[in-house]
């Protein structure tokens, strides 16, 4: 039976904010796919998927609901276990798309492991951390554990290759350990040794890797070639002025001239079709729900389920942060999703299953004792 | 479940933490929020105009070129639908790849694409490259079908000059070929832009700011591929003028089948007004071929053939003009009174002059004849005796007053000047004297002369008409495509003869003579009900052998066989035509070149 006061505890705000979030992008996404001529005879399938996917996220994130998030802390260990293994067998058996190996497919159903350990991460190192946080920090001794625990499917997912991805894992492992603390002088040497791996790293990039860094910083460079994607996106975003040119207007993005309309560059859309004030009020929901997350972290009462928050909720401002400030022409040209509004399964999933920690997170706060 | 992290941390610890992440978020948002502030309120303007050059094209309307008529308002040349594939490298990202992936489906030459695309280098990315004009409907299928796969290719549906006859008075009508990147330059032509046809020869090149017309506009939105999704805005190009040729067709037509396997020329006047009838040259070409793209090879034989297809021999072709000059002779002996019509000279066959002989093309002689009969039987002896008289200076004076020795002034371009020789000229030309005995070849126009064959006509209508020497004209008027007149083009008198009325009687029973006296040099080309005026000529290739032969001259390599000449008017009283045929290499000036004459006459006047 169900707990009376988990239903009085329930996080209506958290919920709300997603549902929010999700029309937006289903908006956003109709405007994407419909307008575009490219992708016309794809969107009664990409809808139906979309659709779909989003079914299988939220009835994951309604059965997490149901079970205390605890198990997680029992179960980490599997579930993190389970997804290196499927990494494994991506890396051996994955289908190859447009030259990179991420895709699982099971009865013409495609899925991207690397998605899953967005969340297995966070519940890994959550589980780990809780149990020897100290107001001290964590030394060398307490560190190299995680760092393998990441560095594992971080590798993995390198080489699939999906550059952004692994990214996104990297800054959630490194925003959990850096929210434990981290012992001061271990602090300053794993800096000096992240800038070392950094440097060596360039050399390992592939040559389209390193291009798309190089256009990044100089974009007029090659204006219909790499350089194209960035300008392009500016414009868009750019020529939404103040009101936007309005729903389904966006001449950027009907006429196809933004590339990768539905997933990488969403936001372009939504900024050339609803201008700056549209765009602003859409940062200031996704800040709301990144900031509802940190309070879900303050108000729990255990170490496991603050941690675990924090992770999650790390991953959705990342995401966030990276996709739109690409979108904007502040960073690289990388292939992350912007969570909830993109196009695109897996992601929707994983990012649904993470709103069913938090809200988990968030109704169980009353079971422990401060 | 151990509660021992409650002894290390606090909660205090923990908000003391999340407030550092929460400032860290907040900072994150602003900056993105800021970077959305700079490029939709600082520098929207500029790229809200940005992305309206993105999806915006101005496409240019070619204007139909104007049409071709001739005098009765039978259509000679119009403008036929063809689709032409250009590419746009804006839209086309990798323009090279495209090009060799359309070269593949078209199954076409890459080098020839590649190299278009390279001369193009220098151009805006957005202006269309053409890469291949008049596709068959089957290759604009194979391109529409692989649209998606080739981005910036763009089909368009262009006017192409249609030359509807073929080679039909290909010389006098002319050509066109793509304007030059120097003509672009020049200024001259602003209603031009590269890619588009202009007029290189004949009255294409003439009237090129008639035909042209001026280039509509188009405002067009397109996808990222190029694609055009609809018209925003168009501004309709202004057709160019139609132009009436003076040409009757059907006797050009006559003339050039007349002409057919031949190498020559044959030109037909109205003398009453210098009105070209008829233009033909041979051999010829078929002007459509300019149009639709010539192949390197195609254009080498054309250029490379040793009888000259592309000159029109009409204007350009300079020739010694035989006895058909002997008009010229007779005319300044009889202003100059060395001679009246009665005047007799014995020809024995031969003349002889200081120690040389020079024969009569008749070896037994005409005997005693006066002016008429010379000129009707074409008796070179009396006419060395005139030369003897007039004098080189003499008759060159009278022979630049008849219109030779400078351009007709007919509106196309390249005509030859020919030549009047001088004493003075030849000394500045050799260095030597002149020597009297070159006179008597000139005054039977052997020699140093050179004529066109239109020069010629200009004279032989002259003598028809009572003087008046027209400047021959091709086109008589312009018209707007509604039939509004635009221009009309005036008959102009350049000069008048320098002969009287008495003298030009003399000099016109002569011609009437020579086509209808059975003993004159023209019998064969005379008609019972039309009185025909004419002269033969021959001129030699060689230069003058003391025997002269005609049968010997068959026998010659056909490069050193004589020209033949025959200028003619008719009716001999107020002609309505005036007709001049020269056939390279074609031997005798009455067997090879008269019939024709008579032939183009009895078709423009008996139909």
């Amino acid at each position: 039976m169900i707990d009376r006061r988990l239903v009085e505890h329930f996080d209506w705000i958290l919920l709300g904010l997603t549902l929010l979030l999700q029309s937006i992008g289903i908006l956003t996404l109709y405007s994407a796919v419909n307008a575009s001529a490219d992708v016309a005879g794809l969107i009664g399938p990409l809808y139906m998927k979309q659709a779909s996917w989003f079914g299988i996220g939220a009835m994951g994130m309604i059965t997490l609901v149901f079970f205390n998030y605890r198990w997680l802390h029992r179960w980490g260990g599997l579930i993190y276990a389970a997804c290196v293994v499927l990494l494994v067998v991506v890396a051996l058996a994955g289908r190859d798309i447009s030259g990179s190996r991420r895709w699982l497919v099971f009865g013409g159903v495609s899925f991207q492991p690397s998605e899953m350990v967005k969340i297995a991460v966070p519940i890994m190192l959550a589980r780990y951390f809780s149990d020897r946080i100290s107001a001290t920090g964590m030394t060398l001794k307490d560190l190299w554990r995680p760092l393998i625990w990441v560095l594992i499917p971080f590798g993995l997912i390198v080489r699939q290759p999906d550059l952004g991805t692994a990214l996104i894992v990297a800054l959630i492992a490194g925003s959990m350990t850096l929210f434990v603390k981290i012992e001061r002088r271990c602090l300053l040497g794993l800096g000096g040794g992240s800038a070392l791996v950094a440097g060596v790293g360039w050399f390992f990039l592939k040559a389209y890797q390193k291009q798309r860094i190089a256009i990044f910083l100089d974009p007029e460079k090659d204006p219909l070639g790499a350089g194209y994607h960035i300008i392009q996106s500016k414009i868009a975003v750019g020529s939404g002025m103040l009101t936007g040119k309005g729903f389904l207007k966006g001449t950027q993005n009907a006429l196809s001239f933004l590339p990768e309309q539905h997933t990488d560059f969403i936001f372009s859309v939504l900024a050339e079709e609803w201008g700056f004030l549209g765009s602003a009020l859409f940062l200031v929901v996704y800040f709301l729900i990144v900031a509802w997350g940190l309070n879900i972290a303050m108000r729990s009462k255990e170490p496991f389920g603050t941690i675990l928050a924090v992770g999650i909720t790390s991953m959705m401002f990342w995401q966030a942060l990276i996709n739109i400030a690409m979108a904007l022409g502040l960073l690289p040209v990388v292939g992350v999703t912007l969570p909830l509004v993109s196009y695109g399964g897996s992601s929707l999933v994983s990012t649904l299953l993470g709103i069913g920690i938090l809200l988990n997170i968030s109704m169980r706060r009353f079971m422990f004792k401060g | 479940m151990s509660d021992t992290y409650l002894k290390t941390v606090d909660s205090d610890w923990y908000r003391q933490r999340l407030s550092g992440a929460l400032i860290f978020v907040v900072a994150a948002f602003l900056v993105l929020l800021a970077r959305l502030y700079y490029l939709q309120i600082v520098r929207g303007e500029d790229y809200r105009r940005q992305s309206q050059n993105n999806w915006v094209r101005l496409q240019s309307i070619p204007p139909p070129r104007g049409l071709i008529f001739d005098r009765n308002g039978t259509l000679l040349v119009d403008n036929r639908p063809s689709f032409s594939v250009s590419i746009v490298r804006e839209d086309a990202k990798d323009a090279r790849a495209v090009a060799l992936r359309l070269a593949d489906f078209l199954k076409e030459d890459e080098q020839s694409f590649l190299s278009k695309l390279d001369k193009a280098g220098g151009w805006p990315s957005f202006k269309p490259i053409v890469l291949k004009r008049d596709l068959s409907r089957n290759a604009v299928a194979v391109v529409e079908s692989h649209k998606l796969d080739l981005p910036g290719i763009v089909i368009s549906i262009e006017p192409m000059r249609h030359y509807i006859h073929g080679e039909l008075a290909s010389h006098l009508i002319g050509y066109l070929s793509e304007i030059s990147e120097e003509q672009l330059k020049s200024g001259r032509y602003p209603d031009h832009k590269s890619g588009d046809f202009i007029g290189k020869f004949g009255v294409e090149k003439s009237y090129e700011s008639f035909f042209h017309g001026r280039p509509g506009r188009r405002k067009v939105q397109v996808n990222a591929i190029g694609q055009i999704i609809r018209v925003l805005e168009t501004m309709e190009a202004e057709p160019g003028k139609n132009v009436f040729l003076t040409l009757d067709a059907g006797l050009q037509r006559k003339t050039e089948a007349l002409l057919a396997g031949k190498v020559g020329a044959a030109v037909a006047l109205d003398p009453s007004n210098g009105h070209v009838l008829a233009m033909a040259s041979r051999p010829a070409f078929d002007p459509n071929a300019f149009v639709e793209g010539m192949t390197f090879d195609a254009w080498n034989t054309l250029v490379s053939n040793a009888f000259h297809p592309m000159s029109n021999k009409a204007i350009q072709g300079q020739y010694p003009p035989g006895s058909t000059f002997k008009i010229v002779t007779a005319m300044a002996a009889l202003e100059e009174g060395l001679v009246t019509r009665e005047t007799r000279f014995y020809c024995p066959g031969y003349y002889r002059y200081g120690n040389r002989t020079y024969r009569c093309w008749s070896r037994h002689g005409h005997g005693s004849v006066d002016l008429v009969r010379a000129m009707a039987e074409s008796c070179d002896v009396y006419f060395f005796q005139l030369g003897e008289k007039l004098g080189i200076d003499r008759l060159a004076r009278y022979a630049t007053a008849c219109g030779l020795g400078q351009k007709t002034g007919v509106a196309l371009a390249n005509e030859a000047l020919g030549l009047v020789p001088t004493s003075s000229w030849k000394f500045k030309k050799t260095g030597v004297p002149w020597q009297a005995g070159e006179t008597l070849s000139v005054a039977i126009g052997q020699g140093f002369n050179l004529v066109t064959p239109l020069q010629m006509c200009c004279l032989i209508a002259a003598v028809g008409n009572g003087g008046i020497l027209y400047r021959p004209v091709v086109v008589s008027r312009i018209e707007d495509g509604d039939g509004s007149l635009v221009k009309e083009i005036p008959a102009v008198a350049r000069h008048v003869l320098p002969a009287t009325k008495a003298t030009l009687e003399c000099i016109k029973q002569g011609l009437i003579d020579a086509v209808n006296q059975r003993r004159g040099t023209g019998w064969i080309v005379h008609l019972n009900d039309i009185k025909i005026a004419g002269k033969t000529g021959t001129a030699q290739v060689v230069s003058m052998e003391p025997d002269r032969n005609q049968e010997k001259n068959k026998e010659r390599p056909l490069r050193l066989r004589d020209h033949a000449w025959f200028v003619a008017f008719a009716p001999a009283v107020s002609p309505k035509i005036a007709v001049t045929v020269l056939i390279e290499h074609g031997g005798h000036g009455a067997s090879a070149a008269g019939p024709i004459a008579r032939e183009m006459i009895r078709a423009f006047l008996k139909g």
